[in-house]
């Protein structure tokens, strides 16, 4: 049977109709000799033996489950629970793809909707949608919802040098070509306070993160008053937030933001090498038609039966065109739905549990850190990750970690922050056993002063 | 199909009506347009002292089935919106040349006016379509 479903007759009158002779002309750009070159191939093998050389190959790399990890910067180790993976393996939900049919999709869009409403209670904001990419993308799509706030009068946007690397550069990476300032983020150690400063009424948004890139909380009362001054301007607060911390922290819904945005991965999404994952993005409700993504809503059919919906859709682009409010309409389906899941087994109880043990074994690490001679911590209000000044560079100190105790040590805040020589970011979470933590801070003095 | 026509009031070829009341311009669409729209939902109003210009996308009408842009027909600051179409964006559909208006603006130029279709070439205009 034949895959392809032209005729050589078929070929002949296409070839015919561009001027060409045979196929072969086509390909004249390709010197000959690699054209058809010889594969080197190894011989063909079982699939037991390609088993077992794959299972090999990643055994070479050192994962959180068998590897002490203090690294996070962004992606974070937590403990999945069995359930979460049963759910999200369940044939009827098992597609990356959001519906278009209300009429077949019906638990998709219930799950969707659940997962927005655990999101908005998590933030403390009126609405949230369906989810975005990642944390990056909601950074983004924040970004853009202020410049439409704005009717795109306002033309400066405000980042604090806090928020993560990878979000402001795709915050320019979107915004580029628009004619616009981005600004805030040059002094690398500016605080809320001069964030604030660079508020105009020019500006249609200001962008900070707490717990920041470096583990910092913005104190409730600072990120309160930085809403105020924000507000003054007519410009928008955006904050992006560690979910996780939300379970100990005051949601920045309550303190003032307009729009609260962040990396979800840390609730029930294996880091996996940096994604899939998914962005959380809620926001006020009478910003509603100027949000991005899609949205999920409850209704009622003809019976009066509850039934469940993709709503406010006249904002995207397939019925708006060049005039939507972003360019995605679709979500992470699948991430928000483990995220659910897992909002769902830990309750509120257990979220908060989880929060309070990740604050008190980066606590418990900082304190035993800072005893070490040669080491400082830097001082501060932190969640789960702090920086640590150590007395030689930072990858040097990681080869040593792991070759010697296989340990893999925190982030090299050099390689983001030039003027941020020997400082390690180093992240606990739940999964850090105190032995861990015991042994990651002996061999720190061990690697540090030899 | 029979569509409603207020006498009073100049159309655009783009559905849009005016009518001259005491120096100023009340703004809104037509029968014909708000039945091609069906039911409408949202009207998002130009804010007070915004600057219309004479065939530029002034606002954006959404229904159930689309979001279609208004053009400005004719130039001018405006001065009253309709904030009823918040809660009862129906209007639009129930009363189109009444109740559902959108916009006041003072004219920056009344010529504007005269140039656009009177109510018998507007309607020959909805009879063609």
């Amino acid at each position: 049977m034949s895959f392809i479903p032209n005729t050589a007759a078929d070929r002949d009158r296409m070839l015919e109709a561009i001027g060409v002779s045979a196929v072969g002309d086509l390909f004249r750009d390709v010197p000959q000799e690699h054209r058809f070159p010889r594969l080197e191939l190894l011989p063909a093998v079982s699939e037991q033996e390609i088993l077992k050389e794959l299972d090999d190959l990643a055994r070479r790399n050192a994962d959180c489950g068998h590897t002490p990890c203090f690294l996070g910067a962004g992606a974070y180790h937590h403990f999945i629970p069995s359930v979460v993976d049963f759910v999200v393996s369940r044939s009827e939900f098992y597609t990356a793809y959001t519906p278009y049919q209300p009429e077949i999709s019906q638990g998709t869009l219930q799950a969707i909707f659940e997962y927005q409403s655990m999101i908005a209670r998590l933030t403390g904001m009126e609405v949230s949608n369906a989810s975005h990419y990642d944390g990056a993308t909601s950074t983004a799509e924040a970004v853009i919802m202020a410049l439409n706030v704005g009717q795109h009068q306002r033309k400066r946007v405000v980042l604090s040098p806090g928020v993560h690397p990878h979000y402001r550069e795709v915050v320019r990476t979107y915004t580029q070509g628009m004619g616009l300032q981005v600004t805030g983020d040059e002094k690398p150690d500016a605080g809320p306070d001069q964030t604030a400063g660079l508020c105009d009424s020019s500006t249609a948004c200001v962008v900070v993160q707490s717990p920041d890139f470096f583990g910092r909380i913005i104190a409730p009362s600072a990120l309160e008053d930085l809403a105020k001054k924000v507000h003054a301007c007519g410009a928008l607060l955006v904050v992006a937030v560690n979910p996780i911390s939300l379970g100990l922290l005051i949601p920045p819904g309550e303190l003032g933001a307009d729009v609260v945005v962040g990396e979800g991965q840390a609730l029930g999404n294996a880091m996996a090498f940096g994604g899939p994952s998914l962005g959380f993005f809620a926001f006020r409700k009478d910003q509603i038609r100027r949000s991005s993504g899609r949205i999920a809503g409850e209704s009622t059919d003809r019976a009066g039966s509850r039934g469940y919906v993709f709503t406010l859709s006249t904002r995207e682009q397939h019925i708006r065109r060049d005039k939507a409010t972003s360019n995605i309409c679709t979500n992470q389906s699948l991430n928000a739905l483990a995220a659910a899941a897992y909002l769902t087994s830990l309750g509120p109880r257990g979220l908060r549990r989880v929060a309070e043990l990740c604050w008190h074994k980066a606590h418990y690490a900082a304190a035993g850190i800072a005893r070490l001679p040669g080491f400082t911590v830097e001082p501060g209000e932190f969640f789960h990750e702090f920086v640590v000044r150590c007395p030689r560079g930072v990858a040097e100190l990681n080869r040593r970690l792991y070759d010697r105790h296989g340990i893999i040590g925190g982030f090299d805040l050099v390689t983001q922050y030039p003027e941020r020589k020997n400082c390690m970011l180093v992240c606990c979470t739940e999964m850090n056993s105190r032995d861990e933590i015991d042994r990651f801070v002996s061999a720190l003095e061990e690697a540090g002063n030899e | 199909m029979e569509y409603r026509f207020d006498e009073k009031a100049r159309y655009s070829k783009t559905h849009e009506w005016v009518r001259v009341e005491g120096g100023q311009a009340v703004i809104g669409i037509s029968d014909y347009a708000q039945n091609k729209l069906s039911d409408v939902v949202f009207v998002e109003l130009p804010a007070l002292g915004k600057e219309l210009r004479a065939g530029a996308a002034c606002m954006v009408i959404e229904s159930v089935k689309a979001a279609e842009e208004v053009f400005a027909p004719v130039s001018g600051a405006v001065v009253s919106r309709n904030e009823k179409l918040e809660k009862a964006p129906e209007l639009v559909n129930k009363d189109p040349f009444g109740d559902g208006w959108l916009v006041k603006v003072t004219l920056s130029d009344p010529r504007e006016v005269d140039s656009l279709l009177d109510v018998a070439a507007y309607r020959k205009l909805v009879e063609t379509l």
